[in-house]
């Protein structure tokens, strides 16, 4: 009896953990991406883009991830409009993602010497130009590393999607425990699963991250 | 109307006046030699004439296109007129034909082919045909700033700028460079640049200018000027250099 | 599109907030120091200690840099009972950010106990002094002005990472705001001016941790 139901816990815990990457993906893809627009706005030098982008980042950052989560959640269904767990959890996550994508690819753009900016300018390029075909370039190779290591933080900030009544991995998780009654082995199972997820990536981005030292 | 018109440029980073009333004529066909000591202004007028830096009162026109002033057309301008840097700046992750080739494709829309005839064209010219597929970190120095110098004449400058060209090099690198240079001067380009190579602002300069305190202190025929220095400071600079 | 903001609504619970804020910055206090110190202790096992600590070391920190803080509660708070370990809410709390900010620091320590010269250590021990004395007077020393800002934007993210343990119904800041939005049905407010506390507490423990780098942790 008591066999069976670990099985029937690992087989449950497995199939929601489909749900966990689902949501990573789309809050990585997509917060690369509003990353990458923020990331030109940051790096533009046009003052009147830099405050609001400054804001942004600071309000991503400096609130905790469940708070966004309940302001998107509770938020926007203020309006009328029904919100999922689903719209919630994604959009609170890619915006969350993208602002501390936005602050380490900047720090990989700033690490470019002043003198690619200048020898670009020299050859009349634009700022896009330059960012397109020269400085991004350069600053993606020393982005890699950080930035597989931030999709670890990802993975794990999904988790509080369960808070929501999202159901991923950790809200299978509680719903298999109010089942079960196994609280040792199913939280047990739970993080087991994460660490197979992220303890790949971790090891990944250290790997990059030594080669890259030991390249310079 | 002259190809570079500096007309009483002054400029100051904060409170620390570098330039203070700059005037500079430069006809085409000029090869303009600008020394001075350390920290007289000399590279900072260089980059201004290029709007990489900018300028709080006079006016630069370079071709016609006025530098400073909130709407400048830098992209214009920077498009016909070409700078060199002590330090290269090629783009690393890029061949040398590819940083010959990248400002023609992206700025000026040739296409792929064209600018490729562009880059053998100009890579041939600096003496560097068989390194066109060569990284720069597999180039030593010298071959470096000649890739540097090609990458600007690709796009058709009316005047290159070349800051102290030379001085990042080891001495032995130093010549292949010059040489190009002086090809380049030979050919009728206008040339501005900043040495310390004595020698050659003599040889190859139409015009010598002797910077301090961040004015003109004195300019002329670089033979005459060397042979006689009219002011004390420029004696004891001629004279410092040995 | 009718609806009203009405942040009047959250002033009959100021208290509330006031007590959660509180349990909130209690909590991140407490775990930092304590979290510190077990990484100090960490770090020293992990880059010092015999191959077998070393390694007891490394699993405890990959496990937990590796897995979520609400899985990470919810094992102590829910599985470890099953062991026959009961703890109430505030205990299980402030033991789950310990070992969660434990393990951060360890390797945040270590990685900067890595970056010292070992010629450092060599002339320590040169000048006759022990295991001990190197290790608190030249490599701790070192490591924590090296790695002084990482383990700053460690614990505001720790801090902030708190908010979780409102769902095991310890009564911190992120608790006071459920239980206010099902009082007052005024969710929105309520968690935007939870946010807003939220920010001012971050930006602040950045700036008393900048205060506290700048005075007693020689960077340079
Ligand atoms: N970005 C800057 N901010 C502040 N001061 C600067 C800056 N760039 C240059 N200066 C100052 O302006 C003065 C002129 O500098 P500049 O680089 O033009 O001198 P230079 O004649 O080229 O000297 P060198 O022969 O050493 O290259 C110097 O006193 C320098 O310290
Ligand atoms: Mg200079």
């Amino acid at each position: 009896m008591s066999d069976f139901s670990f099985w029937v816990i690992l087989k449950n815990l497995i199939w929601a953990t489909q749900w966990t990457i689902a949501l990573s993906l789309i809050a990585f893809i997509g917060g690369g991406i509003v990353g990458l627009i923020l990331l030109f706005l940051r790096t533009s030098q046009v003052k009147w883009l830099e405050v609001p982008t400054k804001l942004y980042i600071e309000f991503f950052q400096g609130t905790p991830l469940l708070m966004q989560l309940f302001l998107f959640f509770f938020g926007v269904a203020l309006f009328g409009i029904e919100v999922s767990p689903w719209t919630a959890a994604g959009l609170a996550l890619t915006l969350w993602t993208s602002a501390f994508l936005t602050e380490i690819w900047r720090g990989c753009v700033e690490a470019i010497p002043k003198g690619q900016w200048e020898a670009s300018a020299s050859v009349a390029m634009n700022y896009i130009e330059q960012m397109r075909y020269v400085i991004l370039p350069q600053a993606m190779r020393i982005a890699i590393a950080p930035t597989v290591g931030f999709s670890v933080q990802v993975i794990k900030g999904t988790a509080l999607a369960s808070i929501i009544g999202f159901v991923e991995l950790t809200k299978a998780g509680t719903m298999l425990n109010n089942a079960t009654f196994r609280p040792f082995l199913v939280y047990a199972l739970v993080a087991l699963i994460y660490f197979c997820l992220c303890f790949p990536l971790s090891w990944f981005a250290k790997r990059l991250e030594g080669k890259l030292n030991v390249a310079r | 109307m002259s190809l570079v018109s500096i007309r009483d440029v002054r400029k100051s980073y904060g409170t620390v006046e570098v330039l203070k009333g700059v005037s500079l004529e430069v006809e085409k066909g000029d090869v303009v030699a600008i020394i001075g000591r350390s920290g007289s202004g000399k590279s900072t007028l260089l980059r201004c004439i290029n709007g990489l830096e900018t300028y709080q009162s006079g006016a630069i026109l370079a071709d016609g296109i006025e530098v400073g002033g909130l709407h400048a057309n830098l992209r214009e301008l920077r498009r016909h007129v070409g700078m060199v840097f002590q330090q290269f700046n090629l783009f690393p992750h890029l061949t040398a034909a590819e940083n010959v080739m990248l400002a023609p494709t992206v700025v000026n829309k040739t296409p792929k082919k064209e600018a490729r005839a562009i880059a053998a064209e100009v890579l041939a010219k600096v003496g560097l045909s068989e390194k066109m597929d060569a990284y720069p970190s597999q180039l030593s120095g010298g071959q470096q700033q000649r890739v540097a110098i090609a990458r600007s004449l690709a796009m058709r400058p009316k005047v290159l700028l070349c800051d102290e060209i030379t001085s990042a090099l080891d001495p032995e690198l130093v010549n292949e460079v010059l040489r190009v240079v002086e090809q380049l001067a030979k050919e009728g380009m206008t040339l501005i640049l900043v040495t310390h190579e004595m020698r050659f602002a003599r040889d190859v300069g139409t015009h010598l200018v002797f910077m301090h305190h961040g004015k003109v202190h004195e300019s002329g025929k670089p033979k005459e000027v060397f042979a006689a220095p009219q002011t004390p400071e420029l004696q004891q600079f001629v004279s410092g250099i040995g | 599109m009718t609806y009203h903001l009405e942040f009047s609504a959250l002033l009959p619970y100021w208290q509330d907030l006031a007590w959660g804020l509180w349990f909130t910055i209690v909590l991140t206090a407490v775990s930092t120091v304590v979290g510190i110190a077990v990484g100090t202790l960490g770090a020293s096992a992990r880059s010092f200690g015999p191959p077998w600590l070393s390694g007891l070391v490394r699993v405890y920190v990959e496990l937990i840099r590796n897995t979520p803080f609400i899985v990470q509660l919810f094992f102590i708070f829910f599985g470890l009972p099953a062991l026959g370990l009961k703890l109430s809410e505030t205990t299980a709390a402030f033991i789950a950010m310990v070992v969660n900010l434990g393990a951060y620091s360890t390797e945040i320590i270590r990685a900067g106990i890595d970056a010292i010269p070992k010629g450092h250590i060599e002339a320590g021990v040169s000048l006759a002094m022990t295991r001990l004395e190197v290790l608190r007077y030249i490599v701790l020393r070192q490591a924590f002005a090296k790695i002084y800002p990482a383990l700053s934007s460690q614990i505001v993210i720790v801090m902030l990472g708190s908010a979780v343990v409102s769902q095991i119904s310890a009564p911190d800041l992120t608790y006071a705001a459920n239980f206010i939005q099902s009082r007052n049905f005024r969710a929105f407010e309520v968690y935007f001016v939870v946010a807003l506390i939220y920010l001012m507490l971050s930006i602040l423990l950045r700036y008393l941790l900048r205060l506290i780098g700048d005075r007693f942790v020689k960077v340079g």
